[in-house]
């Protein structure tokens, strides 16, 4: 009788438990509250999302604006979708895809109560494309395609490229796109990086320079029924431990830009179910640059060797567990549909199934090369997770094949200098995007002369060509097939550099925050227009 | 004293001027520069024709010599100068955090002084028994406690003690309020920033109170005046504390003019937005102007500071004078 009474029991809880979960997921938003949240920085260097490039901004100015189109705030996990914000339904692109014609909301009204027409998206496009003398818009290499943006009339905005590519939707979605009113931007282009005043669902109540900034509800939100929450506040606080402690002694309900995995198990340990956590691979990563000018990192042997010495399947587990790393992937977001599969992985150098295979294949390469004791610096930046965390697991892993690695961590200046200037070795660098958009994030493994930020400072006609061959395909098949092609030349071939493990978004909030979902980068989903409070 | 005071004031200016220039040349030796910070931190693209606006901008490319003579004459003129982070004013930026650090620098100061100078003058009148060794012990235990850690040891006692207590978590409130906007909030807010710090602070003091005093009470004078028949009391107060007084002083200017811009980590920890922890930002982003105004500020703040001290020597040691 005992297993069958232990079989009921356990039914019966499960029962219980699936009764317990089923109103939660069916619950109607509440309306009302304050959200308090903690922004992990200091404070933004300015409030215009069309200069800056810090989350800091996006994690305090979003919920003032509205965007064109934007990932699905209800799946921001999709790396595919996107959904009209301003404008009215999603456009099929005409022209053989060089044309997209947005229709722009007639019921969309600034903060100021003045109406906003495709005058001010067009503006606000044409100011980040194409920004006048005077003014900075740091994205404007995602628009490369763009040949022009016009505006025929005030509901119409037409987006004339000079190819048809799969990169256009995902950067017309980035998340610092504020449409701004054209009226103050004629008057003064520099006005909104001092002041906040747009279409989104909420309003500025006030801002206390490196303190916190708050919104409070804006009751002509053309989305209907947005925002649920009165209003929020968001509190800067750099110091981890702050944030961690605010969100256990409940001063805080969560941060958006993600904890590491000490924090979440401290917090769920000590919080218990007063907290829930979500968590997603994130589209970001480090990326271990060589010096192509400084032997012996001209030498492919050596570069392979490096790649192969390093176990990126048992590494990835151990590592996810003390760092905000885990998932293994290639130079495309695992996520995406261009992403190599694991299989596919497995192919090139440095994902081999069989280590010890690939350990004695990078002693060889080595002994071939000359290099049998090789000693060199890797650069690394003062940041804990998750540089500091994979730089110390590759020198470990160099070791096994008897590569001494001394590693100089540097502040985020000197860091960026040492890339810039050529000075390193090797170093730990990053690729952190917000849209997932493998067309241009892959762009960083292009020679130098093409993409200025690809430090390796290595010629690769070859890349370029396989490069452009993906980035003007728009058949899905056959741009996968490209994207391999490329990714094996980069990664297998070259060497280039080696994509250590994606970054790992861990969010834990209190439990009485709903509605909000996780997406792959902590820049999207931040207008906070469908969280509601459930208490 | 009219004179000495204007005398020390006009001295101060070739400190400054070496301050100033030390900071401009160290600041510049730091490889990359706060456009590129800007620009790249977050990992993404950078927009090299938006780096070299900024750097055009902000006259990075000027040559040095030119670039530190601009310096020193803003700061003759007055004019401090814009964030090249922000791009607020200086003045601006410091005015919000100055009240913050001057706050927990009081509060810490008078937590050191009422703790420091009864316990350190008791630790040297009992000296060697249980009492000046408890004292002693706290002292050695406040030096040797960082107060970052002491400050986050008490804000997860406050919030174990509450949970267990009352079954929710509690701490104080991380979004300062001025005193004069909200006193209770305030208070709970610096409360314990100002007891970590007031602590370490009280610590070195109080070891300072206690030798000096032990020195002084040995003097030949004590003896004369006990010789004399006065009262313990007024020999104690009057004769023994207010001479031992003159190094523990020193020390405490030197303290509270550290503690303006020192606080980095406590200020952190307890997410309190001060001088210390902006000093970390700008350095981190390679704002010259805000990590020069900074310096320029706290050696202002420990000029004033010292000649404060001096000038009270000489109301604690008639023998002292100034001409």
């Amino acid at each position: 009788m005992k297993p069958k009474t232990g079989l009921w029991a356990a039914a019966g809880l499960a029962m219980m438990a699936m009764l317990a979960v089923a109103p939660a997921s069916a619950q109607a938003p509440k309306r009302g509250g304050t959200l308090v949240y903690m922004i992990p920085a200091d404070a933004p260097p300015s409030f215009d999302g069309h200069r800056e490039t810090t989350f800091a901004t996006v994690h305090a100015t979003a919920p003032f604006y509205s965007v064109l189109i934007r990932v699905p705030p209800d799946n921001p996990a999709s790396t595919t979708e996107f959904v009209c914000d301003l404008c009215v339904e999603m456009p099929k692109p005409t022209d053989g895809g060089k044309t997209y014609t947005f229709k722009i909301r007639t019921d969309v009204k600034f903060h100021d109560g003045s109406k906003l027409t495709a005058k001010d998206v067009g503006d606000s496009w044409n100011r980040i494309v194409f920004p006048p003398a005077g003014t900075t818009s740091a994205r404007v290499s995602y628009y490369e395609m763009v040949e022009k943006i016009e505006v025929p009339d005030d509901e119409t905005v037409v987006f004339r490229l000079k190819y048809g590519t799969t990169a256009f939707l995902p950067a017309l979605a980035d998340p610092f796109t504020y449409i701004y009113k054209k009226e103050i931007l004629d008057k003064d282009p520099h006005w909104y990086e001092k002041n906040i005043m747009g279409s989104g669902p909420f309003k500025f109540a006030s801002y206390d320079v490196g303190q916190s900034i708050k919104g409070v509800r804006n009751p002509d939100y053309y989305h209907k029924g947005q925002p649920y929450l009165d209003g929020f506040e968001a509190i800067f606080a750099d110091k981890q431990s702050v944030r961690v402690e605010a969100v256990r002694g409940d001063r805080a309900a969560m941060e958006f830009r993600g904890l590491p995995p000490s924090a979440r198990d401290q917090l769920v340990k000590e919080a218990g179910s007063a907290v829930v956590v979500q968590d997603s691979d994130w589209n970001c990563g480090n990326i271990v640059t060589f010096n192509h000018k400084r032997k012996p990192f001209d030498d492919v042997r050596v570069r392979r060797a490096l790649q192969l010495a390093v176990d990126q399947w048992h590494g990835a587990p151990a590592l996810s567990k003390i760092a905000n790393v885990r998932t293994v992937g290639g130079i495309v977001f695992p996520g995406s549909p261009l992403a190599a599969t694991k299989a596919e992985l497995e192919q090139m150098a440095g994902y081999w199934p069989d280590i010890e295979k690939a350990r004695a294949e990078a002693r060889r390469l080595l002994k071939e090369a000359g290099q049998e004791n090789l000693k060199f610096e890797l650069t690394n930046r003062n940041v804990d997770q998750p540089y500091k965390f994979v730089g110390t697991w590759l020198i470990g892993e160099w070791k096994k094949i008897g590569v001494n690695v001394e590693q100089k961590v540097v502040p985020t200046g000197p860091w960026f200098q040492a890339m810039r200037g050529g000075t390193f070795d090797v170093v730990v660098d990053a690729n952190c995007q917000s849209v997932v958009n493998p067309v241009l994030d892959t762009g960083k493994f292009l020679p130098k002369k093409v993409y200025p930020e690809s430090y390796g400072d290595y010629d690769d006609p070859k890349s370029v060509e396989l490069y452009e061959k993906m980035t003007h395909e728009t058949d899905p098949k056959l741009q996968r097939a490209a994207m391999r092609a490329y990714e094996i030349h980069t990664l297998d071939t070259m060497a280039h550099g080696i994509v250590t493990p994606y970054w790992y978004r861990i969010i834990v909030a209190r439990s009485y925050v709903k509605g909000w979902k996780i997406s792959p980068s902590h820049y999207l989903n931040q207008d906070l227009a469908n969280i509601w409070l459930d208490k | 004293m009219y004179r000495y005071v204007v005398t020390r004031l006009l001295l101060a200016i070739p400190t400054l001027v070496g301050a100033a220039a030390l900071v401009f040349i160290l600041m510049r030796l730091i490889p990359g520069d706060v456009c590129v910070i800007r620009m790249g931190s977050g990992g993404a693209h950078v927009n090299e024709a938006a780096v070299e606006a900024c750097r055009m901008k902000l006259g990075l490319h000027d040559p040095l010599p030119l670039q530190f003579g601009r310096f020193l004459w803003n700061y003759f003129t007055f004019d401090f100068g814009t964030s090249m982070w922000s791009g607020n004013p200086v003045v601006v930026e410091i005015g919000k955090r100055l009240p913050v650090s001057l706050q927990i620098a009081v509060m810490a100061t008078l937590i050191a002084i009422l703790l420091a100078i009864p316990l350190g003058t008791i630790s040297a009148l009992k000296e060697n028994t249980w009492l000046d060794h408890i004292v002693r012990v706290l002292a050695i235990a406040g030096i040797a406690t960082p107060s970052f850690w002491l400050g986050i040891m008490s804000l997860v006692l406050v919030l174990d003690v509450t949970y267990y207590t009352t079954g929710k978590a509690w701490m104080p409130p991380i979004d300062y309020v001025s005193f004069w906007s909200d006193p209770l909030r305030n208070l709970s807010i610096v409360a314990l920033p100002a007891i970590t710090v007031g602590y370490r602070y009280s610590a070195v003091t109080m070891r300072l109170t206690r030798s000096a005093m032990l020195e002084v009470l040995r003097e030949d004078y004590i003896r004369t005046a006990r010789a004399k028949g006065l009262i313990e009391k007024i020999i104690i107060n009057r004769h023994a504390l207010k001479n031992a007084l003159l190094p523990v002083v020193t020390l405490i200017g030197i303290e509270f003019a550290f503690l303006i811009g020192g606080l980095v980590v406590t200020e952190q920890v307890f997410n309190l937005n001060g001088i210390g922890r902006l000093f970390v930002q700008a350095v981190q982003n390679q704002d010259n102007v805000l990590t020069q105004a900074l310096v320029m500020l706290v050696v202002a703040i420990f000029v004033i500071t010292n000649l404060v001290v001096d000038v009270l020597y000489a109301w604690l040691d008639p023998r002292i004078r100034y001409s």
